[in-house]
């Protein structure tokens, strides 16, 4: 049989309020990861992931063009078009599933894209190495937008 | 929900730690031999969707279909009867306009119906669970000085001081400019108002369509007034007054309903344009959050400081994905919050009695409301909105009046409209149970019991939920 792993424990990084409705996360490394992952690697992908969320809620000539294109055509286009928001929150799926295989799942841990918590939380979800039983979860390996949209 | 599958399918069912996307739906859906089921399906909030998920309204429409129905007669009746005067004696650009903007209208009028206004959806069980043991640890450290209760946090937005309320229903501390709807029994964020007119609560992803359809609505329902008039007097120069209304009788409909429209209409677009030059909503600007009289340094955090930018802000900026995803398939394995589940049934309704249920009508609505009786503060703008009324005889809202423009609505809001139902009266079945996890064991169950889910969803936790509800309560109302 495989390798499995069980859940221990989930973490949650709640959102960053202090610069407004804007989608931030607390950069604030949780107490409970000290001793499974680096700070650093934490605190980059939390940072990165703000910048992202950062540049697709900014209000510049591009989305104000597609705000007023929308509009003339009566928001029509969208049922053809990507939303430039969409389209960030694509290049934030892929971003989490990268680091989640390259630093978080060597380490035994998660990321849980954020929209699949509606934006509330990032979860990053703690496994337990239980050898060979057969209690392993597969809950959070549906990240990554497994659901429609 | 099956609870307890075979030994030997769990093994191919459970993957270890996979980051690429898994599909246990395939091997589960033919042990449950029905078709996958949508999100919406099960979607906690009292709203009502349409057209397979795609359509999300409030639970009463039928002032919506009232609306729906004044502006199609109305501009019918326009295009029929006076539009071939007009369009033979003036010029024909006249219908060609008048249809243009019947068709904004309308498109804004449904966009802002059907979408979703920015419900937040609730807190899985997980992360209720983590946020109440964070407010246990809070309330168990005292120390000397001001804390705020652990329900609620403070946060500082550009230099002000800004309290984030946690919401019984959804479990989750509010962003900030968010707000319960207890019509629908959902956190929007940027929670304007709830609008019955409209069908739906009006938030931050159809504020912009919620605003384009009055201000597009004040310029059909002005031009349709301003014509008919012309209509009748060019008529009436011709062959007479009274001739001219035997000839064309919608005309005196069309101008009686117009003329109470533009006084209300016209006063809500100018209403809502200051809100929206000065960033407001109008739930901030009842309750007078960022007004001087408050404390002398009161300021709107969020406001860009002037004019243009907070314009574009609200009109053109990033329109945000819905966070609800209501067509997405139900993955059995993913965590979903806590519900009472709208009548389909996914977990039985009778596991929702529970001694929750006294304290329910209480936790259900704004802390600001305690009790049902009475009329709610001035604060509460979730009841029946303060959209005013598009003409005098409306039975379902005695209290509105013709030409009560929006700014002057104090008074709708004591009264309960009468279309509300009392929505301060939660049932049982409405609060989210805590027993209900045991039925969203399932991802962590059919473990064969290494991991017993029962310490995830300790019942012992589930008294001191109530526990705290009730502690908490007595906090709030000091608050």
């Amino acid at each position: 049989t495989r390798h499995s792993a069980s859940l221990a424990t989930k973490v949650f990084i709640q959102r960053d309020y202090s610069e407004g409705t804007v989608c931030r996360f607390q950069t604030k490394f949780p107490s409970e990861l000290d001793s499974r992952i680096e700070r650093t690697l934490l605190e980059d992908t939390v940072k990165t992931l703000n910048t992202y969320y950062a540049e697709a809620e900014k209000m510049g000539g591009q989305s104000y063009m597609e705000g007023c294109l929308a509009c003339a055509t009566a928001y029509i286009i969208f049922l053809c078009m990507e939303t430039h928001y969409e389209k960030v929150l694509k290049k934030i799926s892929g971003y989490i599933q990268e680091q989640n295989e390259k630093i978080y799942a060597p380490r035994g841990l998660l990321l849980t894209d954020p929209i699949e918590r509606g934006m509330r939380v990032m979860e990053v979800s703690v496994f337990e190495d239980r050898g060979s039983s057969g209690s392993s979860l597969s809950s959070s390996a549906t990240s990554g937008g497994s659901a429609q949209r | 929900m099956h609870l307890g599958l075979d030994e030997p399918v769990r093994e191919c069912q459970y993957n270890q730690i996979c980051t690429r996307n898994s599909s246990p739906m395939e091997t589960l859906s033919h042990k449950k031999k029905r078709t996958p089921r949508r999100k919406w399906q099960i979607f906690p909030g009292r709203n009502r969707f349409y057209c397979n998920g795609r359509v999300m309204m409030a639970r009463q429409t039928g002032v919506f279909y009232l609306t729906l129905v004044l502006i199609m007669v109305t501009s019918g009746l326009f295009f029929a009867f006076d539009c071939p005067f007009l369009a033979s004696n003036l010029t024909p650009a006249i219908p060609v306009i008048g249809g243009v903007l019947f068709l904004f209208v309308l498109g804004m009028l449904l966009r802002a119906s059907f979408s979703d206004p920015g419900v937040l959806p609730r807190a899985t069980p997980d992360e209720a669970a983590d946020l109440e043991r964070q407010m246990d640890a809070a309330n168990g450290s005292s120390g000397p000085g001001y804390r705020p209760p652990p329900r609620i946090r403070e946060v500082v937005i550009n230099g002000q001081t800004v309290k984030l309320k946690y919401c019984f229903t959804c479990k989750i501390f509010r962003p900030p400019r968010a707000s319960h709807c207890s019509l629908c029994d959902n956190c929007v964020e940027r929670f304007d108002h709830h609008c019955p007119w409209v069908g739906n609560c009006v938030g931050k992803r159809n504020y912009r369509f919620f605003y384009l359809f009055i201000l597009s609505l004040s310029f059909l329902t002005i031009f349709i007034f301003a014509f008919v008039i012309t209509h009748v007097i060019l008529r009436s120069n011709r062959s007479g007054f009274l001739n001219a209304l035997k000839d064309s009788p919608a005309s005196v409909l069309e101008v009686v309903v117009c003329f109470f429209s533009v006084w209300s209409i016209v006063g809500l677009s100018g209403f809502h344009t200051y809100l929206i030059s000065s960033n407001q909503t109008t739930n901030e600007d009842i309750k007078g959050s960022w007004s001087t009289k408050r404390a002398k340094n009161n300021y709107n955090p969020y406001s860009y400081g002037n004019v243009l930018t907070n314009c574009c802000a609200a009109l053109c900026g990033p329109l945000h994905p819905s966070l609800i995803d209501r067509r997405g398939f139900i993955q059995p394995d993913t965590p979903q919050p806590l519900s009472h589940s709208n009548g389909s049934g996914l977990y039985p309704s009778t596991q929702n009695h529970t001694h929750m249920a006294a304290a329910t009508p209480l936790l259900h609505s704004d802390p600001v409301m305690m009790g049902r009786a009475g009329p709610p503060p001035s604060g509460k703008t979730s009841l029946g909105g303060p959209c005013s009324s598009l003409a005098p005889s409306q039975p379902s809202l005695p209290s509105s009046m013709p030409g009560l423009g929006c700014a002057g609505d104090m008074l709708t809001l004591r009264d309960p409209d009468a279309h509300c139902h009392h929505h301060h009266f939660v049932s049982p079945e409405e609060m989210p149970s805590p027993l209900g996890p045991s039925s969203l064991v399932l991802p962590f169950a059919a473990h064969g019991g290494h991991l017993n889910p029962a310490q995830l969803y300790d019942p012992a936790s589930q008294d001191s939920l109530h526990e705290d509800s009730v502690r908490g309560l007595v906090k709030l109302s000091s608050v």
